[in-house]
């Protein structure tokens, strides 16, 4: 079972496939009462995970200020 | 006299000049010349000069650094072009040239040329195999864009990743077409690259909207593709139309049809994935809840099914009761059934029943059938004697010793072995003859044929026959 601190180290993208597979597992019934609850836990912990990812969807646009040899000096917010 | 022709003005070679000038300009103001380009070269000024020429003339031609930099490819001798602009002088040489404001390549046909010689270069070196790419991340947290920050490319961009996933996104801006463009693309995505872990996008788009093939030639620029193939961090191209085909779409990681699609290409759609997760949640907590319910109920069948402690004790107890009540009744029983066999058997006892035996045995002990009877003895003692006395008589008659006592004679050869019969001895060098007393040296006087020397009386050692028992002392 992945501890709370390898959750949050995973990506989304495995989190969500660790999600996945945990819940065919628990589908499948052929866990034991004690891996299933287990299983349930980390399930948990991974969809929170994978929540509070997708909640960090903040579109942050800035536009690199060259100097005059093309080299990035700093950047701005783009105006869109 | 009179040649001088004072009607006619006289100029001066500067108003000569201008007037030329001025006529060639307002005569071809705006012209489209189409040839070779020859002698083509960029002066550092940044100004480009060349000859436009055909089977049977040359035009000077030159392409103001402005203009130049517009230009979607680069001149290079041999390209057939299709020039635009006025005819112009120089006044200081005498010269006149076409000042170009727009070219463009006469045949597609050879620009296409030479981006497939390109293409195919470049695919020699291995830059165009997809396989070495590096992976591309399912939600990438920080995409940098490269293109140019005017334009609808880089807002229909921003707008997609808008619907689909907001993301942090930085733009560096990038001329996309005219001379120096392509240097720019190639130094932004190696920039994009060189940034400190934190700072550095982990995707990047390098975008283009539509455009004639010129337009898009920076993209087939050997600096762009090889700076695209080289890119650590995944690259998706998207430049032109989706029938554009530029050759940094084969170095790329992943070839978007339009900048819009490359955007598409580059997250997932954050709705779609919340329902995912909440649906996979869902379904844990089911799967979860149905374990444990179905477990109870097993549980719960199984409980049913288990016997009370009560029922199992009790079972035991009245087997015990039952025990307990039948002992007293079974050792009084065999107490009984004893004592019966053993009044039977004492009552037959009795010390009458012991005497009457003893006086029996008695009886038997005197009676005369067993009685010793000593001539018996003696008449076998008799004829044991008898027979060893005849044993060792037959044993000495069989020594021969014995034999030669009685006059008889051995004859042995010279080796020691027996003489048994004349041929050997006659055919001996010398003889000892065995007497009782002792032995003599002989010698043969004839061979076998010689007569009977020695007579065969011996050969017949039961002469007298019978069985060896009766007559054992006769043999000889």
């Amino acid at each position: 079972m992945a501890s709370a601190t390898d959750i949050s180290t995973l990506s989304f993208e495995a989190a969500l496939q660790r999600l996945e597979s945990i819940v065919k597992q628990l589908e499948s019934g052929d866990a034991p009462l004690e891996a299933a609850i287990g299983l349930y836990e980390e399930a948990q912990a991974l969809k929170a995970h994978c929540e509070a990812r997708l909640s960090a969807a903040e579109a942050r646009i800035a536009q690199l200020q060259l100097d005059a040899e093309g080299r990035p000096v700093g950047e701005a917010p783009f105006a869109s | 006299m009179a040649s001088a022709a004072p009607n006619i003005p006289e100029f001066s070679v500067s108003e000569l000049a201008h007037s030329v000038r001025r006529t060639l300009e307002d005569r071809f103001g705006l012209v489209r010349v189409r040839g070779e380009l020859s002698g083509f070269k960029v002066y550092g000024s940044g100004h480009a000069y060349f000859d436009l020429k055909d089977a049977d003339a040359v035009l000077a031609g030159v392409m103001w650094k402005g203009n130049y930099q517009r230009l979607g490819f680069r001149g290079e001798d041999g390209l057939e072009v299709i020039a635009t602009g006025k005819l112009s002088t120089y006044g200081k040489s005498s010269r006149y040239q076409l000042i170009v404001e727009r070219m463009e390549v006469a045949g597609v046909g050879a620009l296409l040329k030479q981006i497939e010689e390109r293409r195919r270069r470049l695919e020699a070196e291995g830059l165009f195999d997809r396989a070495a790419k590096p992976p591309r991340p399912f939600l990438p947290a920080h995409i940098g864009v490269v293109t140019s920050p005017q334009g609808a490319v880089i807002r229909d961009i921003l707008h997609r990743l808008h619907d689909r996933f907001p993301r942090r996104v930085t733009l560096w801006p990038v001329p996309v077409q005219g001379d120096g463009a392509a240097a720019r693309i190639a130094a932004a995505i190696r920039g994009f690259n060189a940034m400190p872990q934190g700072q550095r996008p982990d995707l990047l788009i390098v975008a283009r909207g539509g455009g004639s093939i010129e337009d898009l030639m920076a993209f087939n620029e050997e600096a762009v593709v090889r700076a695209a193939a080289a890119s650590a961090i995944p690259l998706i191209s998207a430049v032109g139309h989706e029938t554009d085909t530029t050759l940094i779409d084969y170095a790329s990681a992943l070839r978007a049809p339009t900048p819009t699609a490359a955007a598409e290409l580059a997250v997932p759609v954050r709705a779609d994935l919340l329902e995912t997760l909440a649906d996979l949640g869902l379904r844990a907590q089911r799967a979860e809840r149905r374990a444990r319910l179905l477990r109870a109920e097993r549980l719960g069948a199984l409980a049913a099914r288990l016997p009370r402690p009560a029922a199992i004790a009790g079972m035991a107890r009245q087997r015990l009761d039952d025990a307990g009540e039948r002992l007293p009744r079974a050792l009084k029983g065999r107490v009984r059934l004893l004592r019966t066999r053993f009044e039977a058997v004492g009552g037959r006892l009795s010390v009458r029943l012991l005497t009457q035996e003893a006086a029996r045995e008695r009886a038997r002990l005197e009676s005369p059938r067993v009685t010793p009877n000593p001539a018996l003895l003696r008449a076998r003692l008799a004829a044991a004697r008898a027979a060893l006395a005849s044993g060792f008589r037959l044993a000495e008659s069989l020594s021969p010793q014995a034999v030669l006592a009685r006059g008889f004679t051995m004859v042995r050869l010279p080796d020691g072995s027996l003489a048994r019969n004349a041929a050997v001895a006659a055919g001996a060098a010398e003889l000892r003859i065995l007497f009782a007393d002792g032995d003599v040296a002989a010698r043969p006087l004839s061979g076998p044929d010689a007569g009977p020397a020695v007579k065969p009386r011996p050969a017949t050692p039961r002469a007298s026959g019978g069985t060896p028992g009766d007559s054992q002392g006769d043999l000889f």
